[in-house]
């Protein structure tokens, strides 16, 4: 297709009138990336990510972007990375990441998760003083980057790498296979979806359901807000891999470390204490309805359930219902096929942990990441203060303990979805604290399951 | 160039319709003659030029559509006889390729 004159024709005509190169080019392919993803056809509408990595590919090249475009299988030095950044590399090849900022806990570290791409952040290191060199050598379990590895360190890390995937052989065994804890007792196991590319890759047996679908991809690389049919689209095709699993889709999370062009506040002092999650989404009525329609519809093909982030008082839930409940009364009137999915929320402002039976909802899903950095006032995203942002701290065992124990008393599923997890060190306090549902980083399954099967209650 | 254009009009048999592969075997053979071949939906067109992938795969023509070529010059005719048995070959597509072929765009979509 870049062969061919015609992809830049209108790009041509809009250069003669004087409009710089790179935006001529990009308003030309934009045209023809919405009149693909507008196509009825679901081929053709495919097709609309592969013009719209044709325009990114030469506007790399015409901005001169594309020298800095890694080749495949290398470590990554950098300050930090944009989650944009990380999903236009290929990872196929391996390589890894290594950051003097960053957080484990930032959007980019949960991508990088999930794709079991070794990533260390925080390095005391002096960017500027770093020579070119031909290998490095990075350890993304014990955070570290040797940057003048000698023959006998080479030597040793690769013997550990050798020893690592003797592990993972010997976790493998679980993974086909439910999570049961020594004494017998079932665990689900569920996965966590930032990207669904990723399901490509990942047989449904490997899980018991999607216990979190991000859906802030939907809004990467967009230049405008996807519709409903598009959404509609995206979310079946993700009920359908489940195959008849339970599959929990997260409304619209931005705002926080996630903003979206156009819609979350560009200006805020402090946005993990602004407009993000539910709040976001009841203020943009509009983008709500149309996110709300497109899950109802998808609800049809299968077990569906929709969750609300950040959900601070009782009444964002009966705000969120009524919209819900009007949307699919909308579908039913129209003819459309649609069901009404289970309504819960995730449990990650303190205030709904402490007071959580004030909460009327579906299901509860304990949002470790958030929960953890604003009961221990510790912003995931600061590496200064990233030994404080600690699920283990008692405190935020504390409430995940009373969550778990409201889940049991009044018959209500109570998940946890964050990064904790799939976290070899937090599973057992998770399931000492009585979490019997946890959603992870498919990558992080297979030992999550080995190490469930080697606990019992104290 | 008052001459009449030689014309024919065939189904698309191939399950994704004019999807990528085809298209693109479709233009590099009517980049293959000097006639200007033009292909349209319907008699109406508009019509678009047939030798252009990018205005070609633009058509968006599903399964089922019927393509109307169109060709003056010299090697006209045999243009639109060698365009017309491509698509009634499915552009020598083997069927269990093109399904495959078509998941892996599902992927992409998101």
């Amino acid at each position: 297709m870049l062969g061919d004159d015609a992809l830049a024709e209108a790009a041509f005509a809009e250069i003669e009138e004087g409009t710089p190169v790179d935006k001529a080019w990009v308003a030309a392919l934009d045209g023809q990336v919405a009149d693909y993803a507008a196509a009825e056809d679901e081929y053709f509408r495919a097709r609309a990510s592969d013009l719209a990595d044709i325009r990114e590919r030469v506007l790399d090249h015409l901005t001169g972007a594309e020298r800095t475009r890694p080749p495949a299988g290398a470590i990554l030095l950098a300050e930090d990375m944009p989650p944009s950044r990380f999903l236009s590399l290929d990872w196929s090849a391996g390589g890894g990441i290594a950051l003097t900022g960053g957080s484990p806990t930032s959007h980019v570290a949960m991508l990088a998760r999930a794709r079991g791409v070794p990533m260390v952040v925080g390095l005391d290191l002096d960017l500027a003083q770093v020579q070119p060199i031909d290998a490095a050598l990075l350890d993304g379990e014990g955070g570290r980057l040797n940057l003048s590895p000698t023959a006998a360190a080479t030597e040793a890390f690769n013997g550990e790498r050798r020893e690592a995937a003797v592990l993972a052989g010997q976790w493998a065994k679980y993974l086909m296979k439910p999570a049961v804890t020594a004494n017998g007792e079932r665990v689900l196991t569920q996965i966590n979806v930032a990207e669904p590319a990723e399901l490509d890759r990942l047989d449904p047996e490997i899980c018991d359901g999607i216990g979190l679908v991000r859906t802030e991809f939907l809004f990467h690389d967009q230049s405008e807000l996807p519709d409903e049919e598009q959404q509609f689209g995206v979310y079946r095709r993700i009920v359908a891999w489940a195959a008849g699993r339970p599959v929990t889709i997260r409304t619209l999370d931005a705002g926080g470390d996630k903003p979206i062009a156009g819609l979350s506040m560009a200006q805020e002092s402090n946005p993990f204490l602004g407009l993000r999650g539910i709040r976001l989404s009841l203020v943009h009525k509009q983008v709500f309805r149309l996110q709300l329609r497109a899950l109802a519809r998808a609800a049809a093909v299968g077990p569906l359930k929709i969750m609300l982030p950040m959900v601070t008082i009782p009444s964002e839930i009966t705000e969120a219902a009524t919209l819900l409940a009007e949307e699919v009364a909308s579908l039913q009137t129209a003819g459309i096929a649609c069901r009404l999915p289970a309504l819960g929320i995730m449990v990650e402002v303190p205030a709904a942990a402490l007071a959580v039976d004030r909460y009327d909802a579906a299901f509860y899903s304990i949002g470790s990441n958030d929960l953890t950095q604003y009961v221990t006032a510790s912003a995931r995203d600061i590496a200064s203060v990233a030994n404080l942002n600690d699920t283990s701290n008692p405190a935020v065992l504390m409430l995940i303990e009373r969550v778990a124990r409201f889940g049991r008393e009044s018959g209500r599923e109570v998940s946890l979805c964050g990064d904790a997890g799939g976290d070899p060190r937090l599973i057992p306090l998770l399931l000492q604290a009585g979490v019997r549902n946890l959603s992870m980083a498919p990558t992080m399954l297979a030992r999550a399951k080995a190490i469930i099967a080697g606990w019992q209650p104290a | 160039m008052s001459e009449t254009p030689i014309k024919a009009a065939i189904e698309i048999t191939n399950p994704t319709g004019l999807h990528a592969r085809p298209a693109v075997k479709m233009t590099k053979l009517a980049k293959t003659f000097g006639a200007k071949i033009q292909v349209a939906f319907n008699e109406a067109g508009p019509w678009i030029d047939a030798k252009s992938v990018v205005k070609v795969m633009a058509l968006k023509a599903p399964k089922g559509a019927v393509l109307h070529f169109s060709a003056t010059g010299v090697d006209a005719a045999t243009a639109i006889a060698e365009l017309s048995d491509l698509v009634r070959r499915d552009f020598d597509e083997n069927h269990d390729e093109a399904v495959a072929h078509s998941a892996v765009g599902q992927g992409h979509a998101g």
